[in-house]
């Protein structure tokens, strides 16, 4: 009844290409914000921060920028841990090279620094393709690891062979460091979250973002009609690459504050941001969202409610976990291949037409 | 000969040795990928599984006792009997079977006529649960695998070839149970073949390989090729977890040899028998010996972890169907 176009009147093209044509979305999507920038920070803690929002945010980033390469260009990536050690050892060689340039500045160049290796790695994507693509990145992924484990440089020769972040300040409050207040921690990734989801959401739409699903639906037929598979291919590499290397960044600068690289970033990490594109909708900025936020939660839900409320050992609520999880992506696969975006369209399209059924 | 060359002879024997190992996950891998288009990414963890399963029945685990004790507040752990090898073995292809049944029920009868990648991700997530289930059944903790193989180096290659140099040279070390395993490997490749060429479910599964519509035009039954064609992965996932366990206990760390396999499958191409095993020889002892000559002494060593990936890709950038798959021909 209310959710509808009617009466929702557009007098320009710019108000008709807006992202959300629907007044009651854009209602959402300001409430949204307002209470994600002007509500949350004043009631955030401890825990809400560091078990599920700062978490959720920073791999919302890593999800738009997989999604980006997987999603719309169709390039299959398992190297997404690789790349997001590389924001994260890029970050750290910066900050502790020039300490009096602002942090943000930094996270920002890591971004760039990892534009630049993704588009690297991606350059084999032009030769093969699917499958052989998808193992071809894992080189990347095991190499880098390798790599921040071997050369002493990337640590600045610290015995126990990590990296931790040394405090830095954003406006007069600690950022990174472990003396951040939890609303800072928030406050930061929040800001790099809407940014990039900003820039993702009208990159895709427009001419490149169109490029790399031509390339995606069928790369021989988008060739014949003059998209080139080339800048297509390796734009697509790089701009995901930027935006996780900032979620790689942010994940070790501002979520845990000293990372040791075959564990933070292994090919786990790959998986875990694999899946949360799954489950959330491949091809979707609100899916890359959607699956982040389900697969931060699960954990956290499944803990609480196998050892808080049943009382069972870690363990084996954790072996629980794997079960669920793998349940769940093939469950997802068969019964919506398009993730809980799709099913928030469905609902959508249902919404439209509520109250008469046809 | 001088020491230094014979050493590099070793280092080349053991890197075949390590590359039949290889193999023989690839080999799983090449079975389900030729008969339905599935690229089976659950294959090492299926490995893991039998290897926990035959564990757990030798040795008269209770299943799920875990879940059991936690539910119930009991404190049950084992039987208290000992299941001898060979009966175990068996028990434990039964339960392959039923797990290729229900793979086949539950998960890929729905995904007919999926795109490739969407069935990839489904055993992404099949490798997941399946690691869950394992660990619910038979607990996380490692295990040893005492079916009986030989351990150690040989002393019988040791002597007989310490001759072969001057008085700094010892002989070949070689690994008893790299030897039997290779051994494994070839009667496991023979009986495949032999299988896929003169049974008629063999020949069944080859029409099936070959073309799926026209193969269930002439009434062969795609459910049960493809229960049967995921029972044989399963014998193959055990045979390769029982040498992987016997050789470094069975453990997690098992399941993460399907990706090394992965750049086997790209050099040997993803539809070849053959093409897997020359594969496996193949990144068995380039890996070796990049490390023996250039990683160990000039990259800080451990290169074995990434050499693999980065020869498959340099590999695949000349010849983007691997050494023996079919030629890739694409239309619009």
């Amino acid at each position: 009844m209310l959710y509808r176009e009617a009466g929702d009147f557009k007098t320009s093209y710019v108000a008709d290409n807006q992202t959300f044509p629907l007044k009651l979305d854009r209602i959402g999507f300001w409430v949204t914000m307002a209470v994600a920038w002007l509500v949350i920070p004043f009631v955030i803690n401890d825990y809400w921060a560091s078990s599920l929002l700062v978490p959720f945010l920073i791999y919302a980033i890593a999800a738009i920028g997989l999604n980006i390469l997987t999603g719309y260009c169709g390039q299959v990536s398992l190297g997404t841990g690789g790349f997001m050690a590389v924001g994260a050892y890029a970050c750290y060689k910066l900050m502790t090279s020039f300490p009096d340039v602002n942090i943000m500045i930094h996270i920002v160049l890591a971004g760039g620094i990892t534009a630049v290796v993704g588009a690297a790695f991606g350059l084999p994507s032009l030769r093969i393709k699917g499958f052989y693509l998808a193992v071809a990145t894992l080189a990347a992924q095991f190499f880098l690891v390798w790599l921040f484990n071997k050369v002493s440089w990337f640590y600045n020769y610290s015995a126990s062979g990590q990296i931790s972040a040394p405090e830095r300040l954003v406006a007069g409050v600690a950022v990174t460091g472990p003396s951040t207040p939890a609303w800072a921690q928030y406050l930061i990734c929040l800001f790099f979250v809407t940014v990039c989801a900003i820039i993702a959401r009208n990159l895709t739409r427009g001419t490149i973002g169109r490029s790399w699903m031509a390339i995606r639906d069928m790369d021989i037929a988008a060739e014949i009609i003059g998209v080139n598979p080339l800048k297509a291919k390796l734009t697509a590499f790089a701009v995901s690459s930027f935006f996780v290397g900032i979620a790689g960044a942010l994940f070790f600068a501002v979520y845990l504050g000293a990372v040791e690289v075959g564990e933070a970033f292994g090919i786990q990490k790959s998986f875990l941001v694999l899946f949360m594109i799954i489950i959330g909708g491949l091809g979707s900025i609100f899916g890359s969202f959607a699956g982040a936020a389900f697969l931060v939660l699960l954990p956290v839900a499944l803990k609480w409610l196998g050892v808080d409320v049943m009382g069972w050992p870690t363990d084996l609520v954790a072996h629980f976990q794997l079960v669920i999880v793998g349940a769940l992506i093939m469950f997802f696969l068969i019964k919506e291949p398009h993730g809980l975006a799709q099913l928030w369209r469905l609902t959508k399209e249902k919404l439209r037409l509520w109250p008469f059924p046809h | 000969m001088s020491a230094d060359f014979l050493y590099g002879i070793e280092v080349i024997i053991n890197g075949l040795m390590a590359g039949v190992l290889y193999a023989l996950v690839a080999l799983g891998f090449v079975l389900i990928y030729k008969a339905s288009g599935i690229f089976n990414y659950a294959q090492g963890v299926m490995a893991l599984f039998s290897a926990l399963t035959l564990a757990g029945i030798m040795s008269g685990q209770v299943p799920f006792a875990h879940l059991i004790n936690a539910i119930f507040g009991t404190d049950i752990h084992y039987f208290g009997w000992n299941v001898p090898v060979l009966a175990a073995i068996i028990l434990t292809l039964i339960v392959m079977v039923i797990f290729a049944w229900g793979v086949q029920r539950f998960v890929f009868r729905h995904l007919v006529g999926q795109e490739p990648i969407i069935l990839f991700m489904a055993t992404i997530g099949l490798a997941y649960f399946l690691e869950g289930v394992g660990d619910l059944m038979w607990g996380s903790d490692i295990k040893t695998l005492a079916v009986g193989l030989p351990q150690g180096g040989s002393l019988w290659v040791e002597e007989a070839t310490a001759g072969l140099g001057g008085d700094d040279f010892f002989g070949f070390f070689i690994d008893k149970l790299d030897m039997v395993a290779t051994v494994v490997a070839i009667i496991l490749v023979a009986g495949l073949i032999a299988f896929s060429q003169y049974t008629k479910q063999g020949r069944a599964m080859r029409a099936v390989a070959d073309d799926h519509q026209a193969a269930l035009s002439v009434g062969i039954s795609l459910n049960f090729i493809w229960i049967l064609v995921w029972s044989l992965a399963g014998l193959v996932a055990l045979v390769a977890g029982i040498m992987w366990g016997a050789k470094s206990g069975v453990q997690f760390s098992l399941s993460l040899i399907a990706l090394k396999a992965l750049p086997v499958l790209m050099l040997g191409g993803f539809t070849s028998i053959p093409g897997a095993i020359v594969g496996g020889l193949i990144i068995g002892v380039g890996e070796k010996l990049f490390e023996y000559l250039i990683g160990a002494p000039y990259l800080g060593g451990a290169t074995e972890n990434w050499f693999a990936y980065v020869l498959a890709l340099l590999f695949l950038v000349f010849r983007p169907q691997g050494l023996f798959g079919e030629r890739i021909i694409e239309r619009v």
